[in-house]
């Protein structure tokens, strides 16, 4: 479960967030919209602790993310899956040594044969076949490195998945099998997860409830019936740029 | 005004993070597989580079005292002379620029690369510290490549300077090799060692703090980078001042 309370940040005059409240329950979707440069990476770095509030609490778990340091916050992290918005893969690294890292730096127990099974496995799950494995993650297309970054933050197995626009630059194949995923790893490991998306209709279709992010505020936040019937000036816009394109 | 105070929250933050790497060397788990591959790194990179220079500072200052020492009558004294000023003074402080130059920028650009792309980012999101992962074994690394190159330098000058001096300039090799052993003591050489390991802490934390803390793209990576460079320059000279008072003064 993560819980945003009050949640203030400013980089010198830049008031990115101004007082943030959201709820994601466990084992729910959460989508974020919003424009971009309206503080949705921002947010969710709030929520793995690699950003620290100007005010507010954020809570996961019941682990306070602002203000754990140290070996808890080593600890804190280990529920955590994220995949980064330019997909964030180590270039100095093959796409095995990437999906592997986690396994191979946190599940020290795991044998070289299971950690390259898991690897394949998860691979698989993003459409990724076994030749990909050696390659250089320079040598590979945009989206199949964002489908590699899908891969490493799922190998662990993570309660909390934080995606950072996990679909935008895939095709609308590869995007449905993406949003299948996030479904998937809700209902077979109860996984909760904070999706950030400009694709309104994958947001609509893997969201429990989302949240529109304008100016600092949340303009709208419930389910995705509450969010299209909000009469939010700005959520109204948002959404009807795609509603009419339908 | 702005800028001193800048300059100076920028220097307490580069002794916190010398700080920081210093508490993650003695935290487990302990990779000395990557120290030994940054250890390969920084010597492939800088071994031609170091080997070349140090090689014609022996030749040019063979050469130099050459001259001067004929005035006196005195060109037994070249060996020695030269021998002294490569493994005081010379040796260290131009091997550590070298190495500034050729595996230094190398360093801060990388580290620089993984932080905008949020490569670093990832890391830490995966438990992994990046101070540790990253950092630690480029620092571990230069403590043992300095000095190892800084001998190279001193081998290969000598080499130069013996080239030169008895080649070249006809100057006897009994009295050019027997003046350096009387003249020459274990202790030159080890406070020119002893300058080479603190150069290698020095450079190592400055390079990695710059690319560590880079931000704003290429150009940012980029002006991290010229700044590493300047920074080490200014710090090895300084370095090498004040060992040099230490050591010489008491
Ligand atoms: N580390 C940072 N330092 C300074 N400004 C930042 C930083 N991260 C984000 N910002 C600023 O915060 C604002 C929101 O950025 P971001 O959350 O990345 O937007 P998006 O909603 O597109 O993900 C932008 O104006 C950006 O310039
Ligand atoms: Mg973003």
């Amino acid at each position: 479960m993560i819980e945003v309370v009050d949640l203030w940040k400013s980089f010198g005059d830049n008031h990115v967030l101004k007082g943030i409240n959201c709820t994601v329950e466990k084992g729910t979707t959460f989508v974020v919209l919003g424009g971009s440069g309206s503080g949705k990476t921002v947010l969710m770095k709030h929520v793995i602790g690699l950003l620290h509030p100007d005010r507010g609490q954020v809570k996961v778990n019941g682990v306070d993310m602002s203000a754990v340091t140290g070996p808890e916050l080593t600890q804190a992290r280990q529920m955590f899956g994220m995949v980064f918005q330019g997909a964030a893969l180590f270039d100095s690294m093959t796409v095995f040594e990437n999906v592997a890292f986690p396994l191979v730096e946190k599940r020290r127990h795991m044998n070289a044969d299971e950690v390259r099974a898991r690897v394949v496995e998860k691979l698989r799950v993003v459409d990724l076949g076994e030749e990909v494995l050696p390659r250089w993650p320079a040598e590979l297309s945009g989206g199949m490195r964002k489908r590699v970054a899908l891969a490493r933050a799922l190998v662990t197995d993570p309660q909390v998945v934080l995606y950072d626009e996990p679909t935008t630059g895939l095709d609308p194949i590869t995007t449905d099998s993406v949003d299948g995923m996030i479904d998937a790893a809700k209902e077979r490991l109860g996984v909760t997860s904070m999706v950030i998306s400009h694709d309104i209709a994958s947001a609509f279709k893997v969201a429990d409830r989302l949240a529109v992010l304008y100016d600092g505020h949340i303009a709208a936040q419930g389910t995705p019936e509450e969010v299209r019937g909000s009469d939010d000036p700005f959520v109204r816009k948002f959404l009807s740029y795609w509603f009419k394109k339908q | 005004m702005r800028r001193f105070r800048a300059a100076f929250e920028d220097f307490g933050e580069l002794i916190f993070f010398a700080g920081e790497v210093l508490a993650w060397t003695f935290r487990p788990p302990f990779r000395l597989g990557m120290v030994v591959g940054q250890m390969a790194a920084i010597g492939v990179g800088s071994v031609m580079i170091v080997g070349v220079t140090g090689t014609f500072t022996g030749m040019v200052l063979a050469l130099q005292t050459y001259y001067a020492m004929r005035q006196l009558g005195a060109e037994g004294l070249v060996g020695g002379s030269v021998a002294i000023a490569l493994a005081r003074e010379l040796a260290p402080v131009l091997t550590a620029l070298m190495i500034v130059g050729r595996s230094g920028s190398a360093i801060t650009t990388e580290l620089g690369t993984m932080r905008v792309t949020e490569q670093i980012d990832a890391m830490e999101t995966m438990a992994v510290n990046p101070v540790q992962y990253l950092v630690v074994p480029r620092v571990l690394a230069s403590f043992v490549m300095f000095p190892l190159l800084t001998m190279l330098f001193n081998v290969l000058g000598y080499a130069g300077g013996y080239a030169m001096g008895v080649g070249v300039s006809g100057i006897p090799p009994g009295p050019f090799i027997e003046h350096t052993r009387t003249f020459v003591e274990h202790k030159d050489i080890y406070s020119g060692l002893v300058k080479a390991f603190f150069f290698g802490g020095v450079v190592s934390t400055i390079t990695c703090y710059r690319g560590y803390r880079a931000s704003g793209g290429a150009r940012g990576v980029g002006e991290s980078t010229t700044s590493a460079v300047v920074m080490c320059s200014i710090a090895i000279l300084v370095v090498d001042y004040l060992i040099t008072l230490v050591t010489v003064g008491s």
